[in-house]
């Protein structure tokens, strides 16, 4: 059998939070090695299909394949890495014992050298050994990306990474995306800031109340559209 | 068992660091054995007699502070969704917080059991492995259904208060066990016919109920 040639695929997903529907019927496909971009208002359901993409949730309906497989299957989430609102590392451990942490449940194999890496690559070796609690928030969100990259992901599930990042980490994280989607990885990225945004998606789609309401290739014309376009919707009724 | 030993050393080493949970509960432990000292007459052989059930309140109630935390600590900066987007299987990271939590239990015990033996005068050491072995399944107990609890309630504001209205009602049955035979060996120095059935219902209440949080831990934390 061939590998599947969606890197993700959600099918008709609804998503209840008691009688509420966050996700309405929401079909998504996304090919491997492109990056699309999830855009909608506060509440669109962004974070809601994210979380089931991750595998944090179960969809009250519908179906979601990563790379072919379920979320929930160890050996998907060893080929995805997720980076939500929070950033993920814990204030007690040092810099390079948050990553070998990581580095331990994704059973990456030289875990030494990957968190060495890692903290080049973010601009922390020199603070390894400092705790987290110690840290300035820039320090601390580029930990969180070097957390999200240390094992290499094949699919990035990204909610809102740019946000309140300084112009530094937001530099640092579009180079890792693009060396990303040079190897092969595929990115869905959820955000607000639509120049950083569209600058690297190949595809957008519009969330709006739960329901997508546009999805298709980004164009240059995107790029020149004002960001109010994407978040002003009809109003129903 | 790779994600089990990652959970169990991520946990111990975040505890030894911040010794928040660990320094309260030795703290709350010692205040309930000092205070019961107070209340009863600590030489009394009446007091003996209900010696394992005061030791094993103290351990129930001074528990709840180190299990509260198991899950709780993985609320901070949303570690939780990190760690549950791994690919660690559920009852991999149950069984590493349990891990962390009962060698941390079992620090809180072991100090506050040479305080208890001064305070009421009563000699350990003769019944030490028994009192070893009842001490291991009855902290067990405490743990397998105190983390899994603590996995429930976790994103409940009142969790600190949900926890203990949860689990002292379902571990009552591995409770009494724990008290029944703490007092016999520590009142007869070894166990009596009449506590075979305790220490039966001890073992079989940490198989089903450790099998049962690792069957269901998974639905617990992904809804």
């Amino acid at each position: 059998m061939s590998p599947a040639s969606e890197a993700v695929l959600a099918s008709d997903v609804w998503k209840f939070h008691g009688d509420f529907p966050a996700l309405r019927g929401v079909s998504l496909r996304t090919e491997r090695g492109t990056c699309l971009a999830l855009l909608g208002r506060n509440g669109a359901g962004k974070t809601t299909l994210l979380r089931i993409l991750a595998g944090l949730s179960a969809p009250s309906r519908g179906d979601v394949r990563i790379l072919g497989t379920a979320p929930r299957l160890p050996v998907t989430r060893r080929r995805a890495g997720y980076l939500g609102h929070g950033i993920g590392i814990y204030d007690e451990l040092t810099a390079r014992e948050n990553l070998l942490h990581f580095a331990r449940l994704y059973g990456v194999e030289n875990k030494e050298a990957a968190a060495s890496k890692w903290l080049e690559r973010v601009d922390l070796k020199r603070v390894e050994d400092g705790r987290v609690r110690e840290f300035s928030r820039g320090m601390r969100q580029r930990l969180a990306i070097a957390r999200a990259f240390v094992h290499e992901p094949d699919v990035l599930l990204l909610d809102e990474p740019f946000t309140s990042l300084d112009d530094r980490a937001i530099h640092l994280l579009q180079n890792l995306l693009r060396e990303a989607f040079a190897r092969g990885c595929t990115a869905v990225l959820s955000t607000h800031q639509l120049r950083e945004a569209l600058e690297l998606a190949t595809n957008v789609a519009l969330l709006d109340r739960g329901k997508l309401k546009f999805a298709g290739p980004r164009t240059q014309a995107m790029l020149d559209l004002p960001p109010s376009i994407y978040f002003e919707t009809e109003t129903e009724g | 068992m790779r994600g089990v030993w990652a959970i169990a050393r991520k946990d111990f080493q975040s505890e030894l660091r911040s010794k928040e949970a660990i320094n309260a509960s030795v703290s709350f432990a010692l205040v309930i054995l000092l205070i019961f000292s107070f209340a009863f007459e600590p030489t009394a052989d009446e007091t003996r007699a209900i010696a394992g059930g005061l030791l094993w309140i103290a351990f129930a109630f001074a528990g709840a502070l180190i299990l509260n935390r198991s899950f709780a600590r993985e609320l901070q900066n949303d570690c939780l969704d990190a760690v549950i987007a791994s690919p660690i299987a559920g009852w991999e990271l149950f069984l590493g917080k349990a891990l962390a939590s009962f060698l941390l239990l079992l620090v809180v015990e072991l100090i506050c059991f040479p305080v208890f033996s001064i305070f009421y005068g009563v000699n350990l050491t003769k019944a030490f492995w028994p009192l070893l072995l009842v001490l291991i399944l009855g902290t067990w107990a405490l743990t397998a259904l105190g983390v899994t609890f603590a996995a429930l309630t976790v994103n409940i504001r009142l969790r600190e208060l949900m926890l203990p209205l949860l689990l002292y009602p379902a571990l009552s049955p591995a409770l009494m066990a724990s008290m029944t035979l703490t007092t016999s060996l520590l009142t007869a120095g070894v166990f009596g016919a009449n506590d075979q059935p305790w220490l039966r219902l001890l073992v079989g209440f940490d198989v089903i109920f450790t099998a049962l949080a690792l069957a269901l831990i998974e639905f617990v934390l992904v809804l």
